[in-house]
């Protein structure tokens, strides 16, 4: 502190002088974060896409998530309707329930439940794989033989969620629906066809593509945050447990970002 | 091959330079943070060399290998594989180079996913011009052959005993037929056995394959049955070199050590 300083100050040392050290590490990340963004477009567009695993991971990351995925929305359906119901009979407007109950489904609870299902499923596993893969040397040994794991085990994954999240989040919004249905039928009775009609009048497009916006930047999330955990992870086996578990809570954090975000901007543009 | 060939008068007048040596490292340093790994290194490593690095745990040898191919980047210091200066080299120049290099890893690195087959075909598929599955099936067969373990074609690495495990990770490597090998610490964690055959087998491929080597180790038979020369690291720095009997009677008491403590 008693050294000499010079004039000159960069903002650098401005950083390193007067910021916590968690807000440094907190800003560190983020650009690291960013470089692997940057990476991970780079090796999207190179030559020779990786098929065969991108295939094998759309497998594993939505075809597996199908049994989770589809209870969780039945019950979801289930209690919501259920929870909802007594309100609504007080009002006399018991009618209104499908459509409620559909409109908070579609534009919230399938894609957010959905998602943080996944981060939970998907962003840990991969999480811990890559981390796993780092520590034991296989991502240096795919590197040194000139096969590149950035396009291998990154590029494929990322896609993969990207592209079956959005589907899973669908498959969730109709078995919450179904779930809806039975709920309904517990305490009155309203044919399948009536209730299904209600829905889709009052689903409307302005509801639809928001929220299918947003399950594919969930999926991107998920997939993103697992793999740049899992990558960037430390030597040594418990690096692999705290890859998987910062995967878990920082594409938490991401999704609802994301979700707070894409309703600010919905409410802009409609 | 084929950018050789395109540059072909370029590979040639760097061949005329320096004709002998296929890597030259000149006062590499590399620290972590505060810490010092590499202090001051220099080695050359002539064409068709078996050279053999002593060092403990924790004194820099992984670190070292791993500049060579590029995993890490050097502080400061000239580092030349084939007369390229490797940190010049642009990232489709570096796998280039990579693919010319072979690495065993300590802990052989095998794809855990993978069966043995598609750990073999998975370098050779992801080549400029990947091979059919046809022309693939002769060479993972040579080198399997080669390390003596054919009959595991079809086996998970986590079937595989700690020796196989290496020899495939070995198999791995030479698929590519590498110019260089680098070795590390190829039988620690083997029994005698297994470590005398890993040996013969490195001899084996300096002979078959005609690669220059650096086989990191501080297993004093390993190190006397494969080396053409010796080098000692200690904390970042070679402090002795020369041939096995001319460090065995060294008159630095760290040198002898490693002699010492194996007899
Ligand atoms: N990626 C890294 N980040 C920080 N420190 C490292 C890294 N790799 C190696 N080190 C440190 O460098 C030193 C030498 O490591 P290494 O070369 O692996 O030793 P060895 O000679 O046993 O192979 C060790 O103290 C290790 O902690
Ligand atoms: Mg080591």
């Amino acid at each position: 502190m008693s050294q000499p300083s010079t004039n000159k100050i960069t903002a650098a040392e401005i950083i390193a002088e007067y910021l916590p050290t968690s807000f440094q590490n907190f800003l560190i990340e983020l650009g690291s974060m960013l470089q692997f963004f940057i990476d991970f477009f780079k090796n999207l567009f190179k030559r020779g896409f990786e098929w065969n695993a991108f295939i094998r991971q759309c497998f594993e990351v939505g075809y597996r998530s199908i049994g989770l995925v589809s209870l969780t929305a039945f019950i979801m359906g289930l209690v919501m309707t259920l929870q909802s119901q007594p309100t609504l009979a007080n009002f006399g407007a018991e009618s209104w329930l499908p459509g409620m109950v559909s409109i908070s489904i579609v534009r919230e609870i399938g894609p957010v439940i959905t998602s943080l299902l996944c981060a939970g499923k998907i962003a840990s596993s991969i999480g811990a794989e890559l981390g796993s893969m780092k520590v034991t040397e296989q991502i240096d040994a795919m590197e040194v033989s000139g096969s590149n794991p950035m396009k291998y085990l990154v590029v494929t994954r990322i896609l993969a969620t990207t592209l079956t999240i959005p589907l899973l989040v669908i498959l969730s919004d109709a078995v919450s629906f179904c779930g809806s249905w039975v709920a309904v039928n517990i305490n009155s009775t309203m044919s399948a066809m009536l209730f299904f009609n209600k829905i889709f009048a009052t689903i409307e497009y302005e509801d639809l593509i928001p929220s299918f916006i947003k399950s594919i930047l969930f999926g991107f999330a998920v997939g993103f945050i697992g793999c740049y955990k899992g990558y960037n992870s430390n030597k040594g086996t418990e690096s692999v447990g705290v890859a998987a578990n910062s995967a878990v809570v920082t594409s938490s954090i991401s999704i609802f970002l994301i979700d707070m975000l894409v309703v600010q901007i919905t409410n802009l543009l409609y | 091959m084929d950018s050789a060939i395109k540059t072909g008068n370029k590979t040639l007048e760097n061949n005329v330079n320096s004709p002998e040596y296929v890597l030259e490292i000149e006062h590499l340093k590399k620290s972590f943070d505060d810490k010092q790994v590499l202090n001051d290194i220099s080695l050359k490593l002539k064409k068709g060399e078996n050279l053999v690095v002593l060092g403990k745990s924790g004194h820099g040898k992984s670190v070292l290998i791993k500049c060579i191919v590029g995993l890490l980047t050097p502080d400061a210091g000239i580092l030349k594989v084939f007369n390229k200066e490797i940190t010049d080299l642009n990232k489709d120049e570096l796998t280039e180079l990579r693919r010319r290099i072979g690495f065993l890893f300590q802990n052989s690195a095998l794809y855990d996913s993978m069966s043995v087959r598609e750990n073999l075909e998975f370098p050779l598929q992801r080549q400029d011009e990947p091979l059919s599955k046809e022309e693939l099936i002769p060479l993972i067969e040579e080198v399997l052959e080669a390390v003596g373990l054919l009959d595991a074609i079809d086996k998970m690495p986590s079937d595989l005993s700690g020796g196989m495990r290496k020899r495939i990770g070995l198999a791995r490597t030479l698929i590519l037929k590498p110019a260089i090998m680098l070795y590390d610490e190829p039988t620690t964690g083997l029994d005698p056995i297994t470590s005398s055959e890993i040996s013969l087998l490195i001899l084996d491929i300096q002979k078959k394959y005609n690669t220059s080597s650096i086989i990191i180790t501080h297993d004093m038979a390993c190190a006397k049955v494969t080396n053409d020369r010796i080098m000692v690291l200690k904390e970042g720095e070679f402090i002795a070199e020369g041939s096995y009997e001319a460090l065995e009677n060294s008159e630095d008491e760290f040198v002898r050590s490693f002699f010492e403590s194996t007899n």
